[in-house]
């Protein structure tokens, strides 16, 4: 289905989509009000931006440099250029530890590369810790934001799913409760697991080391449970310097939820004695990314999720919308380079009101990056009716005696058309909106009369 | 500004050629009631900005290079539209053997109020208009031409149509709950996401409305004329107006 199928059907909901607009807004809101705390925040922003535009200049280098260094600490580096490769690669490793079950907290590369699915075919039992990602796991749905994964759903949906699934009170919607009930629950699971997994936010060339940022300490709960960490990185998650640390930490919660600094940061430099860390390198497209001039520093992104927040069509048609995993602007941005025909409506679900660029905390270009992308989309789609309207278009706006003809002939058309016909459903722009009273003249004729 | 001063040209954007003729003579007189020597050149069609935006830049060449042969010859091209003024300044294709042409467009054209309070160094408009008015401020003047700050950026807020509207005797300038979120129009938007672009302006028309405003202003009338269609499609009482005419209005 496309995007604006899938939205018409999100705003069906009238109700619960105007709450889903306010509690993003929230969260914009809470987003703004904290970064102007912040009197170097735009410089912060500028510089953050230049050093992810070092690393993309140098990735090839800097990834070299990372995994001599983590492997000199006694952490296993592999690399994967593809989904599958990852996902096989997690496998040989639980199959070596014959491991059947594992606690996985919040890794949006692990949701790209389709590894839950992948696992669970090899019958291990995948759980996964943070708290919203568990609902959705629950309910067998992706997250639909990377930041707060069950956004989607309202406490009544969470208090059902919990009954169901955790045996607790019918219709006790009291979050302490619930958490409570999660905590419990996970618990157990985090017992039982020999194998924990892991995102990163950054891994550090210079030292070897990667930091992974979680508000409900689930990463940490796992690693520190089990007796091997697989922690699963895309490339581009590289910095060159522990100094360079700071600047992102400062604008990642800041710019995700509002907050002055993730409830937990944890460093991962050498596995304690008897345990192992692995670090899996993950491509999958973003060499490809990279090579295009245009497109490349989509790669900046720390998946902050400010630009789903901000973005005034993600707010009222929600993530399952764009059907990819990374839903929203930056998402928009990121998929095309993974299959265009897939994801051909994403970049024009879009106003290009440049609210995701003004909000990106690395200045990624994102609503530049949209317009880029639908001319790369038109020109992949060939000849259609569109293109062939536009280039009609380009005929009339040069030739202004063409141009004339035609907008006299579209205002007395307009005008004795009657309303059944200019509000034809097959209109849809007045369909929900009545169109501009038609002037006798246009601002032409009148300058001819009164000017010429 | 003297009589005998820069020649400025005046770009009237194709829709507002069509639909709104009174929005052309306000600019058009609100410029030389502020003393400019002021021309429509009236072979100008349209800036290509529909087609481009739909991702068929690359077949607005024709329209581009004659929008530079057009414009070429005036010291300023004047527009009463931020989207237009940003389209030719960011989106139209590099025009071979008029790239000089092109380039010195690029800084000469200007969208009405920057071109006011920037050029001309207008540092207050006298005028009275006692009404409350809420001020759209579209999202291509706003983060593409930066006429205001922008609420997402940390830095000293500022708005050029809100300098000139704010010191006529009377007006109320009424405060949003969210000052700079789009209407949802969008161009083909309006058409190929259709749901989204109708509750973007149905959203943003119940912030001037529970806020008093009385006459919804601003910079483009594209956000205008859907803001304006959902009113009312739904009866809603609200007028709408143009800043040009608004200012126009008030000077008078």
């Amino acid at each position: 289905m496309s995007h604006p199928v899938q939205a018409a059907e999100f705003l069906q909901d009238a109700a619960k989509s105007k709450w889903h607009d306010e509690t993003l807004w929230f969260v914009r809101d809470k987003r703004d009000k904290i970064s102007h705390t912040i009197p170097e925040w735009e410089q912060l922003r500028e510089l953050a931006s230049k050093i992810k535009d070092n690393v993309l200049g140098n990735l090839d280098t800097y990834l070299e440099d990372f995994e001599r260094n983590a492997s000199k600490n006694g952490i296993k580096v592999h690399w994967a250029k593809d989904a599958e490769e990852h996902n096989s690669i997690v496998l040989s490793i639980l199959q070596e530890k014959n491991c059947k079950a594992i606690v996985k907290s919040k890794s949006i590369l692990t949701e790209e590369c389709h590894l839950n699915p992948y696992l669970e075919k090899s019958g291990i039992e995948v759980v996964d810790t943070d708290l919203g990602e568990r609902i959705v796991q629950f309910l067998n749905q992706p997250p639909s934001h990377i930041v707060l994964p069950a956004i989607h759903l309202k406490k009544g949906d969470i208090s059902k799913i919990f009954h169901e699934k955790l045996h607790t009170e019918e219709g006790n919607e009291d979050p302490t409760y619930l958490t409570q009930a999660a905590r419990i629950h996970l618990r157990e699971k985090f017992l039982g697991a020999k194998v924990a997994i892991t995102g990163v936010n950054f891994g550090i060339a210079e030292t070897g080391e990667f930091v992974v940022c979680t508000n409900e300490g689930n990463a940490d709960m796992g690693v520190h449970l089990a007796d091997v960490h697989i922690a699963c990185m895309g490339i581009e998650k590289i910095i060159p310097k522990r100094e360079h640390l700071s600047v992102f930490l400062r604008l990642l919660a800041r710019s995700a939820t509002g907050q002055s600094i993730t409830n937990y940061t944890s460093h991962f430099r050498s596995p304690s004695a008897g345990r192992e860390t692995h670090i899996i390198l993950v491509d999958n497209g973003r060499t490809a990314q990279l090579g295009r001039e245009t497109f490349r520093n989509s790669l900046k992104c720390i998946r902050c999720g400010a630009c789903m927040n901000t973005c005034p069509i993600y707010r009222r048609s929600g993530g399952f919308s764009y059907e990819s995993t990374v839903p929203g602007p930056i998402g928009s941005i990121l998929s095309p380079g993974l299959d265009l025909k897939k994801y051909s409506t994403l970049p024009f679900a879009s106003t290009l009101c440049g609210s995701c660029t003004d909000v990106c905390p690395v200045k990624i270009n994102i609503h530049e990056q949209l317009y880029a992308w639908r001319q790369e989309i038109t020109k992949a789609q060939g000849t259609s009716g569109k293109s062939l309207s536009m280039k009609l278009g380009n005929g009339i706006f040069k030739s202004p005696l063409a141009y004339k003809i035609s907008g006299t002939l579209m205002r007395a058309a307009l005008k004795t058309l009657p309303d059944s016909l200019i509000y034809n459903p097959l209109n849809s722009y007045g369909k929900s909106r009545d169109l501009p009273e038609l002037p006798k003249e246009s601002f032409k004729d009148w300058y001819k009369i009164n000017r010429g | 500004m003297k009589p005998d001063s820069p020649h400025i040209a005046l770009f009237i954007p194709c829709y507002v050629d069509q639909f709104y003729p009174k929005v052309g003579i306000a600019t058009l007189e609100l410029l030389e009631k502020l003393g400019c020597k002021v021309s429509y050149p009236q072979g100008q069609t349209c800036c290509g900005q529909p087609m481009a935006n739909a991702g068929f830049e690359r077949n607005t060449v024709g329209t581009t290079r004659h929008f530079i042969e057009t414009f070429k010859e005036y010291d300023y091209v004047v527009a009463p539209s931020g989207s237009c003024v940003l389209h030719v300044k960011e989106h139209t294709p590099a025009i071979p053997e008029l790239e000089k042409e092109q380039a010195e467009l690029h800084h000469k054209v200007y969208e009405l109020s920057e071109f006011i309070t920037d050029v001309l160094k207008v540092e207050r408009i006298d005028g009275s208009y006692p009404h409350r008015v809420g001020y759209h401020a579209s999202c291509h003047g706003q983060r593409g031409l930066r006429l205001a700050s922008s609420s997402e950026l940390n830095e000293k807020p500022f708005s050029k149509a809100r300098k000139l509207l704010e010191n006529l005797v009377g007006l109320e300038w009424v405060e949003l709950t969210r000052t700079d979120e789009c209407c949802g129009f969008g161009g083909t938007f309006a058409v190929t996401e259709e749901a989204l672009s109708i509750q973007m302006g149905k959203d943003r028309l119940e912030d001037h409305l529970v806020h008093g405003a009385e006459i919804l202003t601003g910079g483009d009338m594209s956000c205008i004329m859907h803001l304006q269609g959902i009113a009312s499609r739904n009866k809603q009482a609200l007028q709408f107006k143009h800043i040009a005419e608004i200012l126009n209005e008030a000077i008078s």
